[in-house]
């Protein structure tokens, strides 16, 4: 059936055959081996994934394939072979060519793939008549094909304009437009989508899925998102720490995952399924090891948790099993994941629905915020005209009850950072109430008291820059103690280190400065520094969106044991509608400055949704090939919050408006649908047809 | 008691090494090692002239216009001064003490430190207000600056030093306040960048005041750009004081000041050559070294934090 027929797929000479490979950088004072160990091949028309966590090796892999490592980088053992010929060691004018006309290779920014100051149609021209020296008229006609191909609205005109004219989406579909116009044999794409919105992510995933079904290319797909590569490939890699530890069909991977990483890497990963319970996530213990100290036998041994004395002193190589699946593992066949139980010394949080009867902590009615903007003409410049404004935040109505969590998720510019900026006081407000602790909080920092700052503390987004790197962990964390005066000066220390602990770090970080913390531990102080006033309420900036799997399964746990230790409030702000559901109490979903829907997490993920919701929730990448999701794609792009729709602000992208008995309706402001108790949705379809709609997810 | 004892034991061998670690940043770069040996080679000089010259600095106790001989190695002046005597003491005025107004009072520190110190400090405060508060204050601290960068350095120092009077005090103040708009831009241009780092937003969530973030939270994030910026401008001041003493109203006597040893030698230069050359290249390779020094750093720091 479905195997046989790839199998027949594989039959005549693979596109690229990697072997053994070894790639190795010379550095001051020895050189260290980035990658080891990894062969796979790709054929016509498949999809190879290859997935891991930060600095495993991916990009090399791929950097190695067109020789792009470096002055200090080189191919050490192994062979790549393309097409028959071997790459290795290709240079001048013949890997120019290959790599212009067979390989091409699409980025995670495309900002930074094309050039801003030439004309998007001169740049696509340029393939063309370089490589296969086309005239320029037809290389335009070409060129045109290829951007309507690829979905590009009003091609013709998009060849006339700059790079920043058009949206980040759009500029993806040019780079992989770019790619294809020579019909490449191989095209290598690292993490294209990474730095995209999740809707425009997965309107370019199907597009990338199409473009292999009908151009029969072999591509190369990097992602260290499980739930990407579940959805564009044939077949997955999995690398660890330099190696590849397992490699199979993406069905393989996902319903039967060999390697105890691959298996350890799934359980870490929130997936939408049908309940909330079956999200409980499984952090892997440890760190991955840097590249120059890795373990003499097998590189998983430190963390895995069927470790045997002969994992210790031997390397296993990749070897394939009767399932078809290549395993870099010793005793696979022994192992069996269903039989695994989390390790005793593991800590998980209680994620059964809490009651809620708490009072509210944080109450917000109406809130605005909106930004001037300066204009450039002369009357703006002169002050005769109103400056232009962004509302950024439109009347956000909403309420916390004390030690529950709500999530805020939304794409980039929908105003969630804005809101929780204004909560804190970043920001003063426009218009609206605020209140927090029966305090009014609508002022900026300068107006409140310290008793209230200290109560209302933020976890931030960026591992690497939440913490000050000339101060050491330890003055970090007291700082807010000396502050606030919250601890007698002579127990800060003590105070400290028992926050350290509880954030599982031990005594001993207290004197290291930041540079030596990976951004895990990094993420960790950040968050003992935050609770160090013991605050009220802590709101987090997408704390996890940085982090490696493993390792935001790990801090978000720890999130959810302070909370029920501390009885912390927390305001929860992400993208990623699947961790949201793990984590929170409540969701709130945005869109352009506007509070769409609200209402307890397990409410929001199931009908009725209010559109926007159930667009987001079909196009969140599911690690599950099985999983089936409703196909809804929203077109064009996310208006100016300068100039928002009238009305329902979504109205203009809804996909559900044509079944309205009058769309006209939209450009008013629809009402607060009250479904039951705190789930209420902001849609002008009456309560019947929304929980008409189907569940966007099934699992089978 | 015993939390004390492990803090300290703790911070021991951190500073030990971290002292290891900044100067074998010096040693991996060629350039940043010659630049630091020319330093250190006046710097030895001027502390080997605090207690020992081969003779007085200011007694005219030879014949005029000597070329170098055993006696006197680098010659005499038109006054029948020594001239490695000169030129050893020459230094002390520069990197070694200032001689303050009131009695025969010195202070350590050069001339040429103290002023790039004092721009430090200025352009800093200044540079950290602009970059960090935005906005008017901004908008008004750059435009004086620029003001000022406006001006030809050396009609600045004329009218200080025309308008002030000569002395030690008076060339540090010209020097800080010429030097201060440089300094400020560049600290302007950090602080710009460092502000929007997520501690900034977490100091001032903490209500955190400004001046504690300017300079706990960003100043010392800062430090690696402005301390190599500080040793180049230790250069220009030397650079500068020899120009001033060139021009007659430098730092007054009776301490020898290599830019007026020039301007005297000048006069007598067809007869006797070397008492121009000789404080010309002491001006040059202290300059130069410092430059290198200052270059090689750079270099190198900014390869650390790849």
């Amino acid at each position: 059936m479905d195997k046989t027929k790839k199998m027949r797929n594989r039959d005549d000479a693979p596109v690229i055959r990697i072997h053994d490979l070894a790639v190795a950088y010379k550095v001051r004072g020895g050189e260290i081996e980035a990658v080891q160990n990894v062969s796979f091949d790709i054929y016509r028309g498949e999809t190879q994934g290859i997935v891991g966590e930060s600095g495993c090796g991916k990009s090399t892999v791929a950097w190695a394939i067109v020789n792009f490592l470096g002055a200090n980088g080189y191919v050490k053992r192994g062979s790549i072979k393309f097409m028959g010929q071997d790459l290795v060691g290709k240079k001048g004018e013949d890997l120019r060519r290959l790599r212009g006309d067979q390989i091409a290779m699409v980025y995670q920014d495309p900002m930074q793939a094309l050039n801003p100051s030439m004309r998007l149609g001169d740049q696509l021209k340029e393939v063309l008549t370089v490589h296969r020296g086309l005239s320029e008229s037809k290389a335009s006609k070409h060129c045109i094909e290829m951007l309507e191909r690829v979905y590009m609205p009003d091609a013709a005109n998009v060849m006339n304009r700059y790079p920043h004219q058009i949206s980040g989406g759009q500029q993806q579909r040019v780079v992989i437009a770019m790619a294809l116009l020579n019909n490449p044999a191989l095209l290598i794409m690292d993490e294209p989508t990474t730095a995209l919105d999740v809707t425009v992510e997965a309107a370019v995933l199907d597009l990338i899925a199409e473009l292999r079904r009908d151009f029969d290319t072999a591509i190369m797909y990097i992602s260290h998102n499980l739930g990407v590569v579940a959805r564009v490939s044939t077949r997955v890699g999995v690398m660890y720490a330099g190696e590849m530890v397992e490699r199979a069909t993406v069905e393989e991977i996902y319903k039967n995952p060999q390697h105890p990483y691959t298996q350890g890497l799934i359980r870490c990963v929130p997936k939408l399924g049908s309940d909330k319970s079956s999200s409980i996530l499984y952090p892997i213990r440890g760190r991955v090891p840097p590249p120059d100290n890795r373990p003499s036998g097998c590189i998983f041994a430190p963390r895995c948790d069927y470790v045997q004395e002969l994992c210790r002193e031997d390397r296993p190589r990749l070897r394939q099993i009767p399932s078809g699946s290549w395993v870099a593992c010793h005793f696979t066949e022994e192992i069996d994941p269903d039989q695994w139980e989390p390790p005793e010394d593991l800590v998980l949080p209680d994620i059964s629905v809490r009651e809620g009867n708490g009072k509210a902590v944080l109450e917000v009615k109406g809130l605005k915020k909106y930004y001037q903007v300066p204009g450039s003409s002369l009357k703006d410049v002169l002050g005769l005209k109103k400056p232009s404004l962004v509302k950024a935040v439109e009347d956000a109505t909403f309420s916390v009850p004390k030690g529950k969590t709500l999530g805020i998720v939304g794409e980039s510019g929908c105003g969630k950072s804005t809101l929780v900026k204004t909560i804190i006081g970043l920001e003063d407000s426009t218009a609206g109430e605020a209140t927090f602790l029966g305090f009014d909080i609508t002022k900026d920092l300068s107006a409140r008291d310290q008793q209230l700052i200290k109560e209302l503390q933020m976890v931030f987004q960026n591992p690497d820059s939440t913490m000050n790197p000339s101060f050491t962990v330890g003055q970090q964390i007291a700082r807010p103690m000396h502050l606030f005066k919250t601890v007698p000066k002579k127990q800060v220390r003590q105070e400290v280190i028992k926050l350290l602990r509880a954030m599982r770090l031990g005594a001993n970080y207290y004197d290291r400065i930041p540079r030596q913390l990976s951004g895990g531990e990094k993420q960790r102080v950040g968050i003992a520094r935050a609770l160090a006033s013991h605050p009220e309420v802590v709101l987090c900036d997408e704390p996890v969106s940085a982090l490696d799997v493993s390792v935001q399964a790990a801090i978000l746990n720890l999130l959810l044991e302070v909370q029920s230790e501390f009885g912390t409030t927390l305001l929860f702000i992400a993208h990623d509608l699947s961790v949201v559901r793990y984590f929170s109490d409540y969701v709130a979903v945005m869109y352009l400055g506007q509070i769409v829907e609200i209402g307890p997490a397990e409410a929001i993920y199931k009908p009725p949704y209010h559109p926007y919701t159930e667009a987001l929730l079909s196009a969140v990448p599911i690690p599950d090939p099985s999983a089936k999701q409703k196909h809804i794609r929203l077109e064009g792009t996310v208006p100016s919050s300068m100039n928002p729709p009238q009305g329902c602000r979504f109205h203009t992208r809804c996909p559900r408006r044509e079944m309205l008995a009058d769309p006209e309706i939209c450009l008013t402001l629809p009402p607060w649908r009250d479904v039951s108790g705190d789930h209420r949705i902001f849609c002008h379809h009456s309560l019947e047809t929304l929980s008409q709609f189907d569940p966007v997810i099934t699992t089978t | 008691m015993a939390v004390i004892e492990v803090a300290a034991e703790a911070q021991r061998p951190t500073l030990a090494r971290r002292i290891w670690n900044s100067f074998s940043i010096i040693l991996t770069s060629r350039v940043a090692t010659v630049g630091m040996a020319l330093a250190s080679f006046w710097i030895i000089i001027g502390l080997i002239s605090v207690f020992w010259t081969p003779y007085s600095a200011t007694a005219t106790q030879f014949d005029q216009n000597l070329p170098p001989n055993s006696t006197n190695w680098l010659g005499t002046d038109h006054m029948g001064r020594d001239i490695l005597s000169r030129l050893m003491q020459g230094t002390q005025v520069i990197l070694l003490k200032t001689r303050l107004p009131w009695g025969n009072i010195s202070i350590p520190g050069g001339v040429a430190l103290w002023g790039v110190f004092g721009s430090m400090a200025l352009g800093s405060i200044l540079g950290l207000n602009a970059g960090y508060r935005g906005g008017w204050i901004d908008q008004i601290i750059m435009q004086v600056l620029d003001a000022l960068i406006a001006f030809p350095q050396i009609v600045l120092y004329l009218v200080m030093i025309t308008a002030l009077g000569q002395g030690d005090l008076i060339v540090i103040m010209a020097i800080t306040i010429i030097g201060a708009p440089g300094v400020a831009r560049l600290a302007r241009s950090l602080a710009l960048d460092i502000k929007t780092r997520d501690y900034i937003r977490a100091a001032e969530t903490r209500g955190e005041s400004p001046w504690y973030i300017m300079f706990l939270e960003i100043l010392p994030n800062a430090r690696g750009p402005l301390l190599v910026d500080a040793m180049l401008r230790v250069g220009y001041a030397i650079f500068a004081i020899g120009t001033l003493g060139f021009l007659g109203i430098g730092l007054p006597p009776p301490d020898p000041d290599w830019g007026n040893m020039v301007n005297e030698a000048r006069r007598n230069i067809f007869t006797n050559q070397w008492a121009v050359i000789w404080p010309a290249v002491a001006i040059a390779t202290l300059v130069i070294g410092l430059n290198l020094f200052a270059d090689g750093l750079r270099e190198e720091l900014s390869r650390y934090q790849k």
